[in-house]
């Protein structure tokens, strides 16, 4: 509950843009390499602004475009650097081959992912299309909620991808437009708060980098058993990955009084017979209708997806376990599946679940709002399958169904 | 009191968005909680913009767009021609316009209180340029009694610097003293 109020009035009034370079200049980068796209800019300006006047001592790397910023984090990653970059859409795309690198060269970089639908059908709006489409490149992918999220998240970010037992890319996600744009009071941590949460990394064993003269290398072809053998440990470290985040969390809310309940968020789910999940922005609009349709005597509770890759199966399948029914709201689709990318994941866990009505819900493409009358509706729907009645396994509510 | 929910209509340029957040700036200083953030595609100079601001005494949650503002604040005069500004508004509710004339009549059911001022002219002789926001947030100060003159001018020192800072103090100390109030009931 902690993590839904907002912070004290006297922090600032900052975009979710300005809170993720705040926390990236908070967290001392060695390198930062800088392309603009809309809505993820803000970003990388702030930053600018922020090395021009003395408050942020990185190299920053201007690049000509998407493909090559992440391959100059990546390499300065490889040398032993701390690094962030930022990006959306067709910039996230434009870096497919080198965010596999990234992944398969275990780089710990950090990046902003500002969710914008991606190319296909032109559109500079929100979704998190992007997002998906990148589900499979083997880094972490987190999703904020709110701007205060955001700040957390990036300085989460790097003690996670740091830890030795982990030691992967993560891709910090939140809604262009709804959260990048917003502006909200944001406490912002003290320099030597976040010196002293991120220090620990100082404190293990140093991890391999490039070094001039000495004779490591990376991306050499794999042979059959090596290459197995790299992916067999990628998939650990994803493993890993998904209790570091919850420890991380918690230490976070030791240290700043904030904690977001690591890998998902379940709200009012103690005695919910009915589960709405959802991600990123919606999550805040659906806690207020979650709340009014508990003040009607529903019993319908919220799971909020913080950690899509690796997919938390462990704490999902312990939240979704014992409902009538479940809907999964998505601002993507899976093409192939018709239904919603999440959804599709949750289905997956049908026999550890249990077999009950699941409902996939589309909304929010392409800007389009997804308000409380919608999430409202979203939650009859679910009662409805949960009271025995027949429903539809797939509603395009971004269509108007 | 009860969430406050603004809608901004201006155009690329005016500062419609940066008023959205100087008023969530000003409510902050008060110790509301704040939401404010635009809905466009690409920046473009002179494109009609929609920005929002909400402030409660409780955390804001809902991060969708408004429907039913209390009030509307128009800061390009061409846009009151819109055929959906008043949409949603509701009983009690507010406008703020930028305008050289005041309202000849009551141009929506559901308006309680205008705040007209002209602050395209208070700007071009304060700034000089028409960047008409400040004045606009001033003048909602005054109509409303939402939050003080005060908490606006400090709220502006998280936007704006040095001369600018110094040119939309008078602005906004303008809109404040030359908004003219209208009530129908």
């Amino acid at each position: 509950m902690d993590a839904l109020k907002q912070p004290r009035p006297e922090t600032r009034v900052i975009t979710g843009n300005a809170a993720a370079a705040y926390a990236v200049r908070l967290c001392r980068p060695d390198v930062v390499s800088l392309y603009p796209i809309t809505p993820q800019s803000e970003v990388i300006e702030t930053l600018e602004r922020f090395h021009a006047n003395g408050t942020l001592d990185a190299e920053m790397v201007q690049v000509e475009g998407e493909n090559s910023a992440q391959n100059v984090v990546c390499g300065a990653s490889m040398a032993g650097a701390r690094v962030f970059t930022a990006t959306s859409s067709y910039g996230l795309v434009f870096m497919y081959d080198a965010i596999l690198q990234t992944a398969g060269y275990r780089a710990p970089v950090v990046m902003v992912n500002v969710n914008r639908e991606p190319p296909g059908i032109h559109a500079v709006c929100s979704g998190q299309q992007d997002m998906i489409a990148t589900r499979d490149s083997g880094w972490i992918q987190v999703i904020a909620e709110s701007v205060q999220e955001i700040l957390d998240l990036v300085i989460m970010a790097y003690r996670l991808a740091e830890d030795r037992e982990v030691l992967l890319p993560i891709m910090v996600n939140y809604d262009g437009f709804y959260l990048s744009f917003l502006a909200e009071s944001v406490e912002i941590p003290e320099q030597e708060a976040v010196d002293r949460f991120l220090a620990p990394l100082n404190d293990q064993p140093p991890r391999p980098v490039l070094e001039p003269g000495s004779s490591k290398g990376c991306g050499a072809h794999g042979l059959g058993a090596g290459y197995v053998e790299l992916r067999r440990k990628h998939m650990a470290a994803l493993d890993r990955a998904r209790g570091k985040f919850d420890e991380v969390d918690a230490l976070f809310g030791a240290d700043f009084g904030r904690s977001y309940g690591g890998q998902i968020d379940c709200y009012r789910t103690d005695d919910a017979e009915i589960i709405l999940v959802t991600s990123g922005s919606a999550v805040g609009t659906a806690r207020t209708v979650i709340d009014a349709k508990r003040a009607a005597g529903v019993k319908v509770g919220l799971v909020k997806i913080r950690m899509f890759r690796p997919f938390p199966i462990e704490v999902l399948t312990k939240a979704l376990q014992g409902r009538k029914a479940i809907g999964v709201l998505d601002r993507s689709i899976a093409f192939g599946w018709d239904c919603g990318p999440m959804y599709q994941e949750i289905r997956a866990l049908t026999p550890e679940i249990g077999t009950v009505p699941l409902l996939s819900f589309i909304d929010g493409l392409a800007n389009m709002d997804i308000t409380k009358p919608h999430i409202e509706r979203v939650v009859d729907d679910i009662q409805r399958a949960a009271l025995g009645h027949d429903y539809q396994s797939v509603t395009w509510i971004a269509s108007g169904e | 009191m009860s969430v406050k929910e603004l809608r901004f209509h201006g155009r690329g340029g005016q500062g419609a968005v940066l008023a959205a957040k100087m008023v969530a700036s000003a409510a902050a200083k008060e110790g509301k909680c704040v939401g404010s953030f635009p809905m466009y595609g690409f920046e473009r100079r002179g494109m009609p913009v929609v920005a929002f601001t909400r402030f409660d005494d409780e955390p804001i949650r809902e991060k969708s767009q408004i429907y039913t503002p209390d009030c509307v604040v128009v800061v390009d005069p061409t846009l009151l021609g819109l055929p959906n500004l008043f949409d949603g508004l509701k009983p009690g509710g507010v406008l703020i316009l930028n305008s050289t004339t005041p309202l000849a009549e009551r141009p929506c059911a559901n308006l309680e209180l205008s705040g007209v001022v002209n602050a395209t002219r208070i700007a071009v002789e304060e700034i000089g340029r028409d960047i008409p926001n400040t004045a606009l947030v001033g003048a909602l100060a005054a109509a409303t009694g939402w939050f003080t003159l005060d908490s606006v001018l400090e709220g502006l020192t998280e936007y704006l610097e040095g001369d600018m800072l110094e040119k939309n103090i008078r602005n906004a100390r303008r809109g404040y003293a030359e908004v003219e109030v209208q009530t129908w009931h």
